[in-house]
């Protein structure tokens, strides 16, 4: 396979676009692999990726029920950052955006990670307090954090409405400048490709519809295109964990799958040159690079596998998006979707091994999965390479709830659709 | 998304808070320490009919015990979950 | 120039002249014109610049279809952008602009893109600019320089950052039967669904009703159908039961038949009426749908398909019949199908000149051909057109003979003038609603198109959206050409050249054909990787063509590339119409009964959840610290008042009551005796602390609760879920009456002698009114209930009353205090007092400590199972390493800073955080800089020193830990 760069794409151009050659293998199903990843979507195809990368397994293969990518890692608003209260999250949210900084040098793709910064605004001195506190907790975790206030908000974010007369008048913000963020397809198709030039085949339309079991343990899965064994068989199905673990006989998990409506407006002239985050409703926007305002808010706040959702959200998102830039009112939305999140029981992932010998669960990304991708994958490869979790994903294991060391960070407790 | 209220009658959604799997067994108060484990932390995620619990804040406020099917959000019934001394809607 | 204003016909009304401006440039029309037909008819042909090669693009299609001419509306102020001309009904004063140009239409520099076309392929940018070069250059720079003129470059039109002044209204509508759309589908179906007597809503997306009949050419019932839908619409709107929607956009179908529509009230006004919106978004709950959206053309793809004057047959046909706007210049049609037949009649009907009718099909139906000859010019079956030809103007096409079942072509290449070419291939029903809805569409190989899905709610589609195209088929009376519906399936002649799929996006062919070399072979991939579809005509014009090019690549049909499914809306919605009223109120703000009076004392006033309160009352010249030192003094010194309207307030009774309080708080209530108050704390399920507050027994079976401001909403909530589905035998009743009551603490050594002067019919001593005491009383006349209890630690009384006399009891107050000089305070004086005091507060129950953490164990009652009491022991609760509750004193003389963390070393760069400051003020009574905090280990650090860490704001100094109980630990002064 070719490298990609400026002068592969002059050197085609001038061929007529005629010999690139495809991303990915359109690979077969082996009778058996070391390591079998169920779903194909950005955590999976990072796992394989970083399974053959950093571990040397290339006999692995990732089996996508779909086309590849056709999840959460197509339907998220892109946002990027590393902005988090707890220790646990800011090691490990860190770490991705380590791995986001050199990712389209490592993958030779571009995923157009644009560190354009991430802004949250403060509306009262209390809110301000707890951003400082935030703040402080990323400083002093070695993540890059400002206390900003109105006046360079006013610089940063022109359009937005900081007049003493909004109904939540903007007091400040907390910036994470390296935050940003990146073309969510891309992703998906970088890892893809890189995990496919290392040997991995990756397996599109290929559902599982069972686990082979040999007791207890897990030796490979029944798919709609034949048994597979594996030595190790990894999930990681994002709103599909319920789903895909009753197939092992796993009923019960500390995950609630709910819909969230995402949302895109008319292509724009550049507007809103930063991602913004409201902080007295749930509300993210950023523009993306073709010029239309990416956005969404809250969850719709009940369970769902059906990928859409209903109006109260949408006029809730559309109306806060109003009120902070005044100027976008005339602007036209120009689609929405709903992709099904995995919500865990304290807002944080889990990435564990088991829950049955021989398997291997990544799971409960809740809102934030697209950023984690890098890192999810890394530790996700080193957890099932190694057998036991690296430092990074160590406290985010499937026994925390029961044995309450939850990583609440936003303090709500066992109640999903607050997180 | 209408939730049929058995006081107030048909309503959007947007009225409701969603209050979570209505098949979750709740322990008694000085049950086992592992079953509000499992009640607190643990859930079964249905595809397909699903009994949950909506109460009606926007509305009466009463809770009721919702079937609803997670495929397609069709609202198959709704019922108080405690009977009270309320009226049907139109009687 | 390629359209020109026919002398007579169309809808216009040609008595009246309307005038506006295209880019500054001032035009007329008539009424009843579209911008688009307008302009076109002042002889306009380029209306945009294309996206990426910014190439010349003119009206290619009609309504909602349209991808090319996309213009900014500017009006009070306010930029719209994006809007297809040919929705835009135009009036005097409206002002457009073009977009995607530089400086101008006429010449833009951008076209340059347009020589890099290879370069710029599909997919480009995936293959470039991955960094890290050199030096600085590193890592996502090198991508981000060039994201800069990328972004520049890419969007389409400019928005503004002016404030909308106009209006957005909603309206919930309930219906038995909503029909969308009013074509001859449409108003049979309404018709029927009111004769049966339900309430009927018919909308349509046109100024007028009528859909295809306004510009068709059969005939009805003896009539031109244009005059029989006048007829039917006449009749509907003369029913009782039904209400017709036009200018009216049904964009969404959501669960439950709920069906979002938004109607453009006066978008086509010159001036709006005092109070009338812009727009009006309808929420519509209906019993049933009629689905009447009629079908779409799809256009063929061919080189040069793109240049102004290349516009689909049925838009050519419309813009003839309903705004008289015909090709100038000899016009050649283009079909793989019959319909594009009876444009051309049409056209020739109404003035133009066909040249030359050109099919892919090896012969033509009868019907057809009787068409083609009433059209007059060359029917060339068996034809292709391979090439366009001319300027920013379409002057001739390039015609082959052309084989359909290999797409080869053979004999020489014939140029045919051409001002217009008119192309059709086939015609697509608008399934859009009908899979937003649910279900998966259906590919019809017949008719080369997609129907819609198998309903999953209560809709069903009828005429063309069904598939039906015939008229005869859908209207009973109707009469016209017995043409066949079924296309050639040829959406694409591969001949050299920049052939265009997706105009909007400049999707060509080879792009179609390049994803799927690179494997990006499923549609949706497709779609990601050329954005394909994704522009805002969502695909209307490309989608099938696009997948037609794809199928034939991969050697599938149609139907193995499976579908997208279709997303609301169905076209572009204002988002402030979606807002609607929540436009500049996005969120109810709560006043507490004394609001006016802070206001008026010259607080400034604070968000508080939804809620306003004072932060301080400042004197001139004073600094908030000043303020709320001075105000924390007096209350220590003298007497202070506070407004505690917020808190919330919940009405527990019931024969259980005392039973249900002892279940959800931590401590016990039965036990409270009648006339007392108790401090009580609430946990979550899982064991953690969640909320505290006083509850106040008032009888037996009556008891008031007190809840923190913040969570008065969610406590409320779960008291009534408990109640509910844990405990339906308690016969309790749960109401919130926090509204109700106005609340007034008044705190300080002197705040008995200032109660006492005021307050009637009841004793106020020791007896009467011991510490956590409830006494009911009057004030100024007014009845009030007084409970001896305090947040502050000092000697102090909370007094309610009826909120509508809080004002006046408040300002009793204010006067008996008058001796004492009683102050007013706010948030931050509370917060001083409390900080002094140790207690805790949303900062240190922050939902992630316990009971114990916060030295709040004293409270969990041994004796009684309660909420939480079954999780709050595991073993990671209990940890001695988790974040405990301490107090901190400045030791540099410096204020300390909330949300601090606390560092062991002496290092400024020291980064292993072991807590941090919830809460910081200075204390007037210890006159030290103090401050609460979570630290690692919490009460083991008592006594040692540690430093105050605050990287965010440049803040480094040391502390020493100490208890949260900074003063007055015993709390003689407020038993005093």
């Amino acid at each position: 396979m070719k490298e990609y760069s400026a002068f592969s794409v002059l050197r085609n151009a001038f061929t007529g676009n005629r010999d690139w050659k495809p991303a990915w293998r359109k690979a077969e199903p082996k009778p058996a692999y070391d390591v079998v990843i169920v779903g194909g979507g950005g955590h999976g195809l990072a796992t394989a990726y970083y399974l053959a990368s950093e571990h040397g397994l290339t006999n692995v293969a990732v089996l996508e029920k779909g086309w590849l990518g056709s999840g959460n890692v197509g339907r998220n608003t892109t946002i990027v950052r590393s902005n988090y209260l707890l220790p646990a999250n800011t090691a490990f949210y860190e770490h991705s955006m380590k791995l986001w900084e050199e990712l389209s040098h490592e993958l030779n793709y571009n995923v157009m990670f644009s560190q354009r910064g991430v802004l949250n605004l403060a509306h009262s001195p209390s809110q301000m307090d707890d951003y400082a506190r935030r703040g402080n907790a990323m400083r002093h975790a070695g993540i890059d954090a400002e206390l900003v206030s109105p006046e360079r908000i006013a610089r940063l974010v022109p359009g937005l409405d900081l007049s003493p007369e909004a109904r939540f008048p903007v007091v400040g913000g907390l910036l994470q400048p390296r935050g940003g963020t990146a073309r969510h397809d891309a992703v998906a198709w970088g890892y893809a490709r890189g995990a496919d030039r290392r040997g991995v085949d990756i397996i599109e339309n290929c559902e599982v519809t069972g686990f082979l079991r040999e007791g207890e343990r897990v030796v490979g899965v029944a798919t709609s295109r034949g048994e597979i064994r594996a030595a190790k068989v990894a999930v990681a199905v994002a709103g599909s964990t319920g789903q895909v673990m009753k197939l092992a006989g796993i009923e019960n998990l500390p995950i609630e799958s709910h819909v969230l409506q995402a949302f895109v407006s008319e292509a724009l002239k550049p507007l809103i040159d930063t991602v913004i985050t409201f902080g007295a409703g749930h509300l993210y926007v950023s523009q993306s690079d073709k010029g239309g305002l990416v956005f969404g808010g809250d969850i719709d706040g009940y369970n769902s596998y059906a990928q859409r959702g209903n109006l109260p959200v949408v006029e809730d998102v559309m109306s806060e998006l109003v009120a902070l830039f005044p100027g976008v009112a005339r602007v036209r939305l120009l689609r929405s979707w709903g992709g099904i999140m995995d919500m865990s029981m304290d807002g944080s992932p889990i990435i564990t091994t088991g829950p049955l010998p021989g398997m291997y669960l990544n799971s409960g990304w809740c809102y934030g999965g697209f950023k984690a991708t890098p890192a999810s994958g890394w530790c996700f490869a080193w957890t099932i390479a190694r057998d036991e979790p690296h430092p990074l994903n160590a406290a985010f294991s499937l026994d925390r709830f029961r044995r309450g060391l939850v990583i609440d960070e936003k303090g709500q407790g066992a109640t999903p659709r607050l997180h | 998304m209408l939730i049929p209220c058995p006081y107030c009658g048909p309503r959007d959604v947007g009225e409701f808070t969603y209050q979570g799997d209505a098949n979750r067994v709740r322990p008694a108060l000085d049950a086992p320490r592992a079953e509000w484990e499992t009640f607190v932390y643990e859930r079964v995620n249905t595809a397909g009919p699903h009994r949950e619990h909506w109460q009606h804040s926007g509305g009466c406020r009463a809770h009721l015990t919702v079937v609803r099917d997670t495929l397609t959000h069709h609202v198959l019934s709704a019922e108080f979950v405690r009977p009270g001394p309320v009226a049907k809607a139109g009687s | 120039m390629t359209m020109r204003r026919a002398s007579s016909g169309g809808r216009i009304d040609r008595t009246r002249t309307v005038r506006f401006t295209f880019d500054g440039k001032a035009y007329t029309g008539h009424a009843g014109d579209t911008l688009a037909s307008a302009l076109m008819a002042a002889g306009v042909s380029v209306f945009a610049r294309s996206f990426k090669y910014h190439r010349p693009r003119g009206v290619f299609a009609c309504g909602p279809d349209e991808p090319n001419a996309l213009v900014t509306l500017i009006s009070e102020g306010v930029r719209e952008p994006n809007v297809q001309a040919t929705l835009v009904e135009i009036f005097d004063g409206l002002d457009a602009e073009s977009q995607n140009r530089f400086p101008s239409l006429g010449f833009d520099i951008g076209a340059v893109n347009g020589l890099a076309g290879p370069l710029i392929s599909a997919g480009f940018y995936y293959k470039t600019f991955m960094g890290p070069v050199v030096g600085s250059i590193r890592g996502t720079r090198a991508w981000m320089l060039a994201e800069k003129a990328i972004r520049r470059a890419a969007g389409l039109g400019r928005a503004g950052h002016a404030p909308d002044p106009a209006r957005y209204e909603r309206v919930n509508a309930f219906c038995d039967t909503l029909v969308v759309g009013s074509g001859p589908a449409g108003l049979v179906a309404a018709e029927s669904a009111a004769a049966a007597g339900g309430r009927v809503i018919l909308a349509d997306l046109d100024a007028t009703m009528g859909g295809s009949a306004k510009w068709s050419s059969a005939m009805i019932d003896g009539r031109p159908a244009a005059e029989w839908a006048a007829g039917r619409v006449a009749a509907l709107e003369a029913m009782p039961n039904v209400r017709l929607l036009p200018r009216t956009t049904v964009w969404g179908y959501y669960d439950g038949n709920t069906l979002a529509a938004t109607e453009r009230v006066s978008d086509h006004k010159s001036s709006r009426a005092k109070g009338e919106p812009r727009q009006r978004s309808w929420t519509i709950r209906a019993g049933a749908a009629v689905l009447a959206t009629g079908a779409q053309e799809r256009p063929i793809v061919f080189p040069g398909n793109d240049r102004p004057g290349v516009m689909l047959a049925g838009a050519a046909l419309r813009h003839a019949g309903e705004f008289a706007v015909l090709p100038a210049g000899p016009v050649v049609i283009f079909t793989n199908n019959d319909s594009a037949y009876t444009a051309a009649a049409g056209l020739a009907e109404a003035g133009a000149e066909i040249a030359a009718i050109v099919d892919v099909r090896p012969e033509t139906s009868d019907a057809a051909r009787a068409l083609a000859d009433k059209a007059g010019g060359e029917l060339l079956t068996g034809h292709a057109i391979v090439h366009t030809h001319g300027g920013k103007a379409l002057s001739s096409v390039s015609v082959r003979r052309f084989t359909l079942e290999s797409g080869t072509f053979s004999g020489e290449t014939r140029r045919i003038e051409a001002g217009c070419l008119a192309v059709s291939g086939g015609w697509s029903p608008m399934i859009h609603l009908a899979s937003q809805a649910g279900g998966k569409p259906a590919w019809s190989e017949t008719l080369q198109a997609f129907l819609p899905p198998e309903p999953t709610q209560d809709w069903t589609a009828v005429g063309a959206a069904d598939g039906t195209f015939r008229l005869a088929d859908i209207v009973t009376g109707a009469e016209a050409p017995e043409l066949d519906p079924a296309p050639a399936p040829c959406l694409e002649i591969a001949s050299p050249g920049k052939a265009f799929v997706d105009f909007q996006h400049d999707v060509t062919a080879d792009d179609v054909r390049l994803a799927h070399r690179e494997g990006f072979a499923s549609v949706e991939h497709l779609k990601r990787y050329t954005t394909l579809g994704m522009a805002t005509d969502q695909g209307r014009t490309s989608n099938i063509p696009g997948m037609a090019i794809l199928a034939a690549a991969t050697g599938r049909t149609i139907a193995e590339t499976g579908t997208t499914r279709f997303r609301p809306p169905f076209s572009p919605v204002s988002i402030a119409a979606i807002a609607a009223d929540r436009h500049g109120d996005l969120r109810p703000e709560r006043r507490t009964p004394l609001h006016d009076w802070h206001v008026e004392r010259g607080a400034i006033m604070q968000p508080a959840g939804l809620w306003f309160r004072p932060r301080i009352y400042g004197d001139p010249g004073e600094t908030v610290e000043q303020a709320y030192v001075r105000e924390a003094k007096a209350v220590r010194e003298r007497v202070g008042i506070v407004d505690v309207s917020t808190l919330g307030k919940i009405a527990v009774q019931g024969p259980d009551a005392a039973a249900f309080l002892d279940r959800v708080y931590t401590n016990m209530f039965s036990t409270l005796k009648v006339g007392r108050a108790r401090y009580g704390l609430m946990l979550r399920e899982d064991g953690f602390a969640y909320d505290d507050g006083t509850t106040w027994r008032l009888s037996e079976t009556d008891f008031l609760m007190t809840t923190t401001t913040a969570n008065a909403g969610r406590v409320m909530q779960n008291l009534e879920y408990w109640l509910d589905t844990a405990w339906p035998d308690l016969r309790v009743a749960l109401t919130s009456v926090t509204d109700q009551w106005a609340g007034a603490a008044v705190a300080g050594p002197k705040s008995r002698e200032v109660l006492a002067a005021c307050v009637t019919g009841t004793g106020l001593d020791d007896d009467a009114l011991p510490f956590m005491g409830i006494v009911h009383g009057e004030i100024a006349g007014v009845p009030v209930m007084i409970c001896r209890l305090s947040f502050s630690g000092e000697l102090a009384y909370e007094v309610y009353c009826g909120a509508g006399h809080g004002r006046h009891v408040w300002e009793a107050l204010m006067e008996a205090g008058e001796p004492h000089h009683i102050v007013p305070y706010g948030l931050e004086a509370l917060g001083t007092l409390r900080i002094e005091k140790g207690h805790v507060t949303a900062t240190e129950i922050d939902g992630r400590t316990t009971a114990r953490d916060l030295h709040l164990d004293w409270m969990l009652s041994g004796k009684k199972p309660f909420i939480g009491s079954a999780l709050m022991d595991r073993e990671a609760l209990l940890a001695p390493d988790r974040l405990g509750l301490v107090g901190l004193v400045s030791l540099d003389g410096r204020a300390l800073t909330a949300g601090a963390h606390i560092v062991e070393r002496g290092d400024r760069e020291a980064r292993d955080s072991i807590g941090h400051v919830t809460a910081v003020c200075f204390s007037p009574a210890l006159g030290k800089y103090v401050g609460l905090a979570l630290i690692r280990g919490g009460k083991a650090r008592i006594g040692s020193r540690a430093h105050l860490s605050d990287p965010l704001r440049d803040r480094f100094g040391p502390v020493e830990i100490v208890s949260h109980h900074f003063f007055d630990p015993d709390g003689s002064r407020m038993h005093g």
